[in-house]
């Protein structure tokens, strides 16, 4: 076995292993903080993935936004409204639990069926694009797969103009059903104006 | 195409004369660039810290550290050991895990970019082919580290702190990776060496400062505001925030974030002088100036002596960037929150997005100037 070989194969098994046992921890950890971070780290362990398939344009781009998009703003929603309140018991909650364990089921088994089912060797190993796969991406985004990369975006800017909606308070400031003005009070503290009560 | 020095070929050939196998050869060289990297990293905060004292005070019409050694060079080497020594302390109600992962997580990402920062042609630890969108996505790691350091802290001014810190990084990357995407565009490849080769063609008159004036001044106000430096360092801002989310940091891991700093200013004024200035490129081309004395550019000889130009060009044009850098904190009044988010995301955003356009459209029109 050359060395390359075994390098690939203990990263390979130390990623696998950060990723179960990390995205594990993201579902079963008790603090939210926690998970957040965790999911960062299973996140950055996808993109070393990726870096082993030679694709390092995807790997980097795994980290961008994954890493530093989606998951920053995760922890920063979390950091921003982390209040501590006791949660309700939910009613019915082992069949809950039932229906979405045979739900997950259901998908592992397709995943697995996939799995099964593909042939996943490559037929030409001169095939392969290694550092020319950035090029080969782009060609496909800007020709085959075009409106999918448009449709995308069409989707981020429906994402973007309901975070502007939900953010600006003057353009809801109706309730839809009723019709009555909405109480539009910033959720914080109210403050006693320390600087008139001594006048 | 002169291929210059190429020491890792040399190396290993070398040791393939002792009798070692080509594999065995690259394991030995491995870490050696690695290493020599790391320390020219160490040596230049040390150098940059120095800088900072003595900058600092000559603007506020000081002497500035005069004791350690001749003009307090050894100043920083003090600073240093003293951090070194002190007392580790975790304040009793902190998170001791993110508390300690926090400053790793913002120091590891800043020196695995230095990975593609190239002195001269063979001379960077990898030409990886996706350059400098490593860099990119690498410095959006950090804000997470310091989201971890401010949130571990249990202390208000930290948590604002990191906030602030993430929020700004995640503002400022945009312009940044807008401005550096035109040079891209200019240059048909993400590599770091092929950005310099293609400003090289005739020394100071063909570096991208000339054909990306407006990028140059996006992508350094941009990477100021990623390093947090005044007039953007509201994430620590002391007179609000007391030191952001280093308050509860003492002895080494705040170091880390010290260090992370400063390797980070110098990192981004190494990639300022890489993408607009030239990277290792002499003013007046060296080939040139060996056509005109007759010099033989493959002797091993002239091929050391235009190696060592081009490291002392990269380090040199990197240290007038921090010079400026340093100047613009001393003399510079801080932006408000609000103006900052501001500039960002109203001034800067848009002008980017108006010079990648214009950059395109111009590569079209004049493809012999703008990269073909």
């Amino acid at each position: 076995m050359s060395l390359a070989v075994t390098t690939q194969i203990i990263c390979f098994s130390v990623l696998s292993l950060i990723i179960i046992v990390g995205a594990l921890g993201v579902i079963l950890l008790e603090s939210i903080v926690y998970s957040a971070f965790l999911l960062g780290g299973v996140f950055m362990s996808v993109a070393g993935l990726y870096l082993l398939l030679n694709a390092s344009f995807v790997a980097a781009a795994q980290v961008l936004v994954y890493v530093g998009a989606v998951n920053v703003l995760i922890i920063f929603a979390i950091m921003l409204v982390n209040k501590k309140e006791d949660l309700k018991p939910i009613d019915n909650l082992k069949s809950r639990t039932i229906i979405s364990t045979s739900i997950c089921l259901t998908l592992l088994s397709l995943l697995i069926r996939v799995d099964l089912s593909n042939i996943w060797g490559i037929a030409d190993p001169n095939m392969t694009v290694g550092e020319e796969s950035t090029i080969r991406i782009g060609e496909h985004l800007f020709s085959d797969y075009l409106l999918p990369f448009e449709v995308a975006s069409v989707l981020l800017l429906m994402a973007m103009i309901g975070a502007i909606v939900l953010a600006r308070r003057d353009v809801m400031n109706k309730d839809i059903s009723t019709g009555l003005p909405v109480d539009q009070e910033l959720i914080e503290k109210t403050r006693e104006p320390l600087l008139i009560k001594k006048n | 195409m002169n291929t210059g020095l190429d020491l890792e070929y040399s190396f290993n050939e070398i040791l393939k004369g002792f009798g070692l196998s080509s594999e065995v050869a690259h394991i030995i060289w491995l870490p050696l660039p690695m290493l020599l990297v790391l320390v020219a990293a160490v040596v230049g905060v040390l150098v940059t810290v120095w800088l900072e004292r003595k900058i600092s005070a000559a603007a506020q019409q000081r002497i500035g550290p005069e004791y350690a050694g001749a003009l307090g060079v050894l100043q920083p080497i003090a600073d240093g050991l003293k951090l070194l020594v002190k007392e580790d302390i975790i304040p009793a109600k902190a998170d001791s895990i993110l508390f300690t992962a926090g400053p790793i997580l913002v120091l590891v990402p800043v020196i695995l970019s230095w990975l593609i920062v190239p002195f001269g042609q063979n001379l960077l630890i990898s030409n990886v082919g996706i350059g400098i969108f490593l860099w990119i996505a690498l410095s959006s790691i950090q804000p997470i580290g310091l989201l971890m350091s401010g949130y571990a802290s249990n202390n208000k001014y930290s948590l604002l702190g990191g906030l602030r810190a993430a929020a700004q990084s995640i503002s400022y990357e945009i312009p940044l990776a807008l401005s550096v995407l035109a040079i891209v565009l200019m240059t048909n490849s993400l590599s770091t060496v092929d950005i310099v080769n293609q400003q090289s063609g005739a020394g100071i008159l063909s570096w991208n400062i000339w054909r990306q004036p407006v990028g140059f001044i996006i992508f350094w106000i941009c990477a100021l505001a990623e390093c947090e430096r005044l007039p953007f360092d509201l994430p620590e801002a002391e007179e609000e925030l007391v030191a952001g989310y280093q308050t509860e940091y003492a002895g080494m891991k705040f170091a880390l974030f010290y260090l992370g700093s400063y390797i980070n200013l110098i990192l981004s004024a190494l990639l300022v002088s890489i993408l607009y200035l030239g990277g290792w490129g002499f003013p007046i081309p060296v080939e040139m100036i060996a056509k005109i004395f007759n010099l033989p550019i493959n002797s091993p000889l002239i091929q050391v002596f235009t190696a060592s130009i081009g490291i002392i060009m990269t380090v040199l044009k990197a240290y007038l960037l921090v010079f400026i850098a340093i100047l613009l904190r001393w003399t510079t009044p801080r932006v408000r929150i609000d103006q900052l988010l501001d500039l960002g995301w109203k001034f800067l955003l848009p002008i980017s997005l108006a010079n990648l356009l214009l950059t395109a459209g111009l590569k079209l029109a004049f493809p012999q100037f703008f990269g073909g």
